[in-house]
């Protein structure tokens, strides 16, 4: 055999061999120990690196919650489906975390708020918030740039006539928006909250009155009219208490400039069937005058005004009331 | 051993044959991992371990295993077992490539292994550009010009590895340094990112040509 063709195997296979030795000792002596679940988390988390849970990307996160220091549901736009997934390979259960989405307190967009100012700058709203609060003259009120949509991670959020429209089955609730926007306009309410102020302004009314169509003016009808004691006028802004809201619709009914609005489009209505004795104790509890009908005789629901609160459903002696849910119902 | 000598090939190495900015060696991490100084400095620091061990024990392999001299390691073992052979029978200068990447590749291992130990921020700002010093060829650059083109001694090797080495982290410092400025320039549009980066890397590879002209 050629002892050129010998040696040149010997050389390779001994440099590879020493080599990989010295490597070996080299990697358990310098051996960084990673838990393992960090990867089968970073796997679970969605990856959007969106820092809504406070740490650096999904990474970061992962980490935490491998050491322990995060919960396993502190991805928020994960939600449940991805709590469950960490709390299974952590082998702890996920508590029950209520989904919220973002909302914009304004409804004061190119038609219903007055500029101050004309604005030829940057279309953004952080850099038009340096110039004295924007060119809105409402300095509560949505500038209307978009920078929330653009930096919203999921696309959740579009411009309509300058106000961002947030999709609530694709926005996840992470808060990008809410932290991004300068004036404070965004806001982070539950998923199965319906009805939510649509006005950041403490201004007083008549302040009010000048700068926006729509704004609230601290009138108070929502607060007395609310059954369940969910709103309340605090600093000339009314605000939703979600812990009572039951998403009635009274109050989107009552407001006089239409500040408050309603994210069910079709409400269910009411309507009495044959049983009525006539009493009128649903007229009385009508927060909306819906019923009418003489003493002693079958009553009557205007279906335009009805807003399927269900008031009169619980005051009803004979339970000849009954409600229809779905719009097709309603639109028959 | 002249001193001087040693001297002449450490600055020939550093500022004349530059090996980023003459040689046009190792253009990728020097546009790759430009963009802050701390990390520059840290992949200089690699760069600088790699290329002196690799200076170091490619000299080794070369001239006791590559070559076919009368210091042949297998040649004197063939001859300890009475073997009849002529050095020219071990001429294994054919391998010098792949032995020398085998070289690199083991040392590149072992720095990446102890960087992700001792500071794993450098290790992610360094990313991708850290194991491919492996396939970088300024390193593969230096083993051959040693062995080689200059035929070296293992001091001058060590030398010339070194100096190499710190070329290496000037450049890459330097330009580090210069595009940190750059990121509050007003630039072009369609000079920013990397256009830029080119530009100034020629304007600093014309500046480095001045240096030809020292004499000893």
């Amino acid at each position: 055999m050629d002892p050129l063709f010998i040696s040149a195997i010997v050389l390779l296979g001994v440099m590879g061999f020493v080599f990989g030795a010295i490597i070996a000792v080299v990697a358990r002596r310098f051996a960084v120990k990673t838990d393992p679940r960090v990867k089968h988390i970073m796997d679970a988390l969605p990856g959007a690196n969106c820092g809504a849970c406070g740490y650096p990307g999904c990474l970061g996160l992962a980490e935490a919650i491998a050491k322990g220091e995060a919960p396993v549901d502190a991805c928020i736009p994960g939600g449940k489906e991805v709590a469950d997934k960490i709390a299974e390979i952590m082998g702890t259960e996920a508590s029950e975390r209520i989904r919220m989405v973002a909302v914009a307190k304004c409804s004061g967009g190119c038609e219903n708020a007055y500029d101050k100012m004309e604005y030829h700058g940057e279309m953004d709203c952080r850099i038009a918030y340096l110039t004295s609060g924007g060119p809105k003259s409402c300095q509560y009120g949505c500038l209307g740039f978009g920078t929330c949509a653009e930096e919203c991670p999921f696309g959740a959020i579009t411009m309509v006539d300058g106000l961002p429209v947030v999709d609530d089955e694709t926005c996840t609730g992470c808060g990008v928006c809410v932290n991004v926007c300068p004036v404070g306009v965004m806001e982070l309410i539950p998923y199965n909250s319906k009805v939510y102020v649509a006005c950041n302004s403490r201004d007083k009314g008549v302040a009010v009155r000048k700068f926006c169509k729509t704004g609230c003016i601290a009138c108070r009808l929502c607060e007395k009219s609310c059954p369940y004691d969910a709103i309340h006028i605090t600093d000339n802004l009314a605000k939703v208490d979600y812990s009572r809201c039951t998403n009635c619709g009274i109050c989107v009914a009552k407001c006089p400039t239409k500040c408050i609005l309603d994210k069910i489009e079709t409400r269910p209505k009411v309507y009495i069937t044959g049983d009525c004795t006539g009493c009128g104790e649903c007229k009385k509890v009508c927060p909306v005058k819906a019923i009418t009908g003489e003493e002693g005789e079958q009553h009557k629901v205007d279906m335009d005004r009805c807003i399927g609160c269900g008031e009169c459903i619980k005051v009803c002696p004979a339970s000849a009331i009954r409600i229809i849910g779905s719009p097709a119902e309603v639109a028959s | 051993m002249d001193f001087g000598h040693i001297v002449i090939i450490a600055i020939s190495a550093i500022l004349i044959n530059n090996f980023i900015l003459s040689r046009f060696l190792g253009i990728c991490p020097f546009l790759g991992v430009s963009k802050q100084t701390d990390t520059a400095v840290g992949m200089g620091m690699a760069v600088i371990f790699v290329m002196t061990m690799a200076s170091a024990v490619t000299w080794v392999i070369y001239n006791f295993f590559l070559l076919p001299t009368e210091h042949n390691v297998f040649y004197l073992v063939s001859r300890a077992f009475g073997g009849d052979f002529k050095p020219e029978n071990f001429d294994l200068a054919y391998l010098e490539t792949i032995a020398y990447i085998l070289v690199i590749a083991t040392l590149v291992q072992i720095v990446e292994i102890v960087i992700r130990k001792s500071s794993p921020t450098l290790y992610s700002a360094l990313g991708i550009f850290l194991p491919l010093i492996t396939t970088n060829c300024a390193i593969l650059g230096v083993a051959e010009l040693n062995t080689i083109t200059y035929n070296y001694n293992f001091i001058e090797s060590l030398v010339h590895g070194i100096s190499a080495g710190i070329g290496f982290t000037l450049a890459l410092v330097l330009m580090a340094g210069i595009r940190e400025r750059l990121e509050y320039a007003k630039i072009p549009k369609a000079m920013q990112g990397l256009p830029i980066v080119f530009f100034v890397s020629a304007l600093m590879s014309m500046a480095f040509l001045g240096f030809s002209g020292l004499r000893f």
